[in-house]
């Protein structure tokens, strides 16, 4: 999007510097995490990946995007990855030299590559709706045109977008949330020693289990 | 969601205008989430733990609920016409109203199963039905969504839930692989369907599906590599929920490995809700691009129908050959939905019989997993197919019950399998997909043989044993589990030990007094006589009553779907 934006025109050469080095600094950070040996070397190199990103939302104008990017995936997400790998054991060596399915490297290489490859080709050859002209304007400015969006003005485009437009999706994520919550409990929790134990049935069901069985056998 | 409404209204000073919120459209789902809080946060504020009964009973009151809303939604579309609400966020019509009914009346029949799956494994707490309930209302959202954001919302709110669920036996090894496997593969399609969303949003500059549909009839999309990237990428995400091939990898070993009644749920629910958003999807808002999406419906309706049909050939276990027969039920929808691609009425009765197979089979799947469930004993592990052995013979209700409904799913007349089939292969013939037809009957014909084979095997006879010595010994057997099993539940006390010695003499003299041939007989068994709890006959007597009722008489579901697809807004 952005190589379509300043192919477009409007870009001066300091923009591109700064595209040239943060894309620079998002592939090396994404290579790090995939080769680094180490993995606490492998979560920094994604915070350095995210920090790019958010250089990039910076560029775009986008300055809400890039406090949180850094906020919420830099700061909380990734620092929870560094717990559970410390809680892990940062000295456990896996043996990733083991290949469980013989030939898969080599297979996901190339698929990867040809992904890659009719991505950037549809990327640039197809008409895009959105992107260019909204980059600098309100947010989802194809809906509403007409509203003047000046750039400082986003929080606010993103919470009126948040309690008109996407209201019932914000209510939604409130359920996502709740499951969450639940499900992590649920597995998480510890079983009691009392439930171990065979008689669990308490013993007014006995006579409706009992009464079914014989309906059964006859 | 009342109090962050309140906050929304108290910071209305700069002059948003709030939605108008139509609560009728979002009731069953109201009713259903707050229920399931409700029961949560009752029962952690309880003291002692609340028992099976209460939970089972407040979840059955709570789908009961929710399906009355449904109902009230129904005859309000009916007298009143569909309507979107909430910004367009969610599209009230005879569509949604029926897979509301469908998900509503799957919680409630899932509760009735799991009270006896719950008392027989020990698992104590309201977190199994909460779990589902909460699923429920995802599978509900899925079939009322009217915006990209909110099909991916309610298929994420049906997912997690369902992961967990999966997961919830934590003393059987496979079902936490199960869970596992569901969750890795889950998460990557949900990541290829948020990747669709994202492309379909940049070619048309919405996510609402009126508006895409709005859009796509104004515009014309030159280069359009973008919209059917993002249009494939979405086919994929669905294709995945609704397992048909080649998404359907993770199908058998989830299915496996679930809670029994929880396979039910997932098989009915999960496929309703996926099919009903991909219908709803492709149909309503990508209707114009009818030519570049039907082949590849064509296609895996293909695939899907074959591979289904004769990989549950050779399945040893009940439930791996349940999956994959519900694969192949998913190809049979997909032939609903290769014939709703067409123009006017043909593609409404595409509309309508897909719709009316989803619901033929979330009876005949929950039926057939419940009774799965009952017969699979303490641990849920009993799933060989040959346990069914001879269970014509030591229960005759519960075999004549798996028949019928084996043989629904089969297609046999008077159930609504047969007209469910005999539906989306019209509607198949209509749309002039005749192959497809052909293929969609060789596929019918090859599954009716697994299920034949599963109903032959409960009615054989045993070996070595004629008819009236079996028949003593079958009595015997029985009589002697029962006492075992009952004496074996309770705290030993000095006569229960006498009481089972004694059977196991009687058993042994009345095995001397026969002929020699038959003291193989005892080692020849394939399975005990097993517990069936009062509730779970009442879940399998009501998918009985409905496959054959409405397999009877099939005008008043059959018109049900029909008004549904009527009024099915585009």
């Amino acid at each position: 999007m952005t190589l379509t934006l300043l192919a477009a025109g409007g870009a001066t050469i300091p923009d591109i510097i700064v595209f040239a080095v943060s894309a620079a600094v998002i592939i090396m950070g994404a290579f790090g995490v995939v080769t680094s040996r180490n993995p606490v070397h492998a979560a920094l190199s994604l915070v350095m990946t995210l920090f790019g990103v958010a250089v990039l939302f910076i560029e775009q104008d986008a300055n809400f995007l890039a406090a949180v990017q850094v906020i919420v995936y830099a700061g909380a997400i990734v620092v929870l990855f560094l717990f559970v790998i410390m809680f892990l054991g940062v000295d456990r060596r896996e043996n990733i030299e083991a290949e469980p399915l013989v030939g898969q490297r080599p297979l996901a290489l190339i698929f990867v590559g040809v992904a890659v490859a009719s991505l950037v080709a549809l990327l640039v050859s197809s008409h895009w709706v959105t992107g260019a002209h909204g980059v600098v304007g309100p947010i989802n400015g194809s809906v509403n045109p007409g509203s003047p969006g000046a750039p400082s003005g986003e929080v606010a485009q993103l919470g009126k977008q948040l309690f008109t437009t996407y209201l019932f999706a914000f209510e939604a994520t409130a359920a996502l949330l709740v499951i969450a919550v639940v499900g992590a409990v649920v597995l998480a929790r510890r079983e009691r020693r009392d439930l171990e134990k065979p008689s669990v049935e308490s013993p007014d069901d006995e006579p409706s289990s009992d009464s079914s069985e014989k309906e059964v056998l006859r | 969601m009342r109090v962050a409404l309140l906050i929304a209204s108290a910071s209305l000073h700069g002059g948003i205008a709030m939605p108008h919120i139509a609560y009728l459209a979002i009731l069953p789902e109201i009713v259903m989430l707050g229920g399931a809080i409700l029961l949560l946060a009752v029962a952690s504020l309880v003291r002692s733990a609340l028992n099976v009964t209460v939970i089972t009973v407040s979840t059955l009151v709570i789908s009961l609920a929710s399906l009355a809303a449904a109902l009230w939604q129904f005859f309000d579309v009916q007298s009143h016409g569909a309507y979107t609400t909430l910004d367009h966020a969610v599209v009230l019509d005879g569509f949604s109203v029926l897979v509301t009914v469908l998900v509503a009346s799957a919680m409630a029949l899932t509760a009735l199963v799991g009270d006896g799956y719950q008392r027989r494994e020990g698992l104590a707490g309201p977190e199994f039905n909460v779990l589902a309930m909460v699923s429920a209302t995802g599978a509900m959202l899925m079939g009322e969504a009217n915006d990209l954001v909110i099909v991916f919302l309610g298929l994420e709110i049906l997912s997690i839930a369902l992961y967990v669920l999966a997961a919830f036996n934590r003393r059987r090894a496979e079902s936490g692989e199960a869970a596992l496997k569901y969750f890795l593969l889950g998460g990557f399609s949900s990541a290829i369907f948020v990747y669709g969303i994202a492309l379909t949003y940049g070619a048309t500059g919405t996510t609402n599906l009126t508006q895409i549909a709005d859009f796509l009839a104004k515009n014309v999309v030159v280069s359009d590599g973008l919209l059917l990237a993002g249009l494939t990428l979405l086919l994929v995400g669905f294709a995945f929920k609704v397992a048909a091939v080649p998404f359907h990898m993770w199908t058998p070993d989830v299915y496996q490995g679930s809670p029994t009644p929880i396979t039910g749920f997932m098989s009915a629910v999960a496929k309703a809700a996926g099919f009903a958003a991909l219908i709803r999807v492709f149909v309503s808002s990508f209707g114009v691009l009818r030519v570049d999406w039907q082949p590849i419906i064509y296609a895996l309706a293909v695939v899907t129908l074959l591979v289904g049909a004769v990989l549950a050939l050779i399945q040893t276990d009940i439930k791996r050959m349940l999956a994959y027969s519900s694969i192949n039920h998913a190809g049979f929808v997909l032939l609903g939905l290769e014939a709703a691609g067409a123009l006017g009425k043909v593609g409404a009765r595409g509309v309508s019989s897909a719709l009316y197979y989803l619901f033929a089979y979330t009876f005949m799947a929950i039926g057939s997993f419940a009774i799965v469930s009952v017969l699979g004993g303490r641990g849920d592990a009993a799933h060989e197919i040959s346990n069914y052995k001879g269970l014509g013979k030591r229960q005759p209700f519960l075999a004549l019950a798996f028949a019928v409904l084996l043989l629904s799913q089969a297609g046999a007349p008077f159930t609504t399998g047969f007209w469910a089939k005999l539906q989306v292969v019209a509607a198949a013939v209509d749309a002039n997909s005749v192959p497809l037809a052909v293929i969609a009957m060789v596929s019918a014909a090859v599954a009716a043989f697994f299920y034949l084979r599963v109903v032959l095997l409960m009615y054989s006879p045993k070996k070595f044993v004629s008819d009236q010595e079996g028949d003593r010994l079958e009595n015997l057997d029985a009589s002697g589990d029962a006492v075992a099993s009952t004496s074996a539940r309770e705290p030993l006390w000095s006569g229960s030990g006498r009481q089972t010695a004694l059977v196991n003499e009687l058993n042994a003299t009345l095995l001397l007094e026969s002929s020699p041939e038959t003291i193989e007989v005892p080692d020849e068994r394939e399975g005990d006589v097993v517990n069936v709890p009062v509730l779970a006959v009442v879940a399998i007597g009501i998918c009985i009553a409905v496959t054959v009722g409405f397999g009877v008489f099939p005008a008043p579901l059959a018109d049900f779907a029909h008004k549904a697809s009527l009024l099915f807004m585009p």
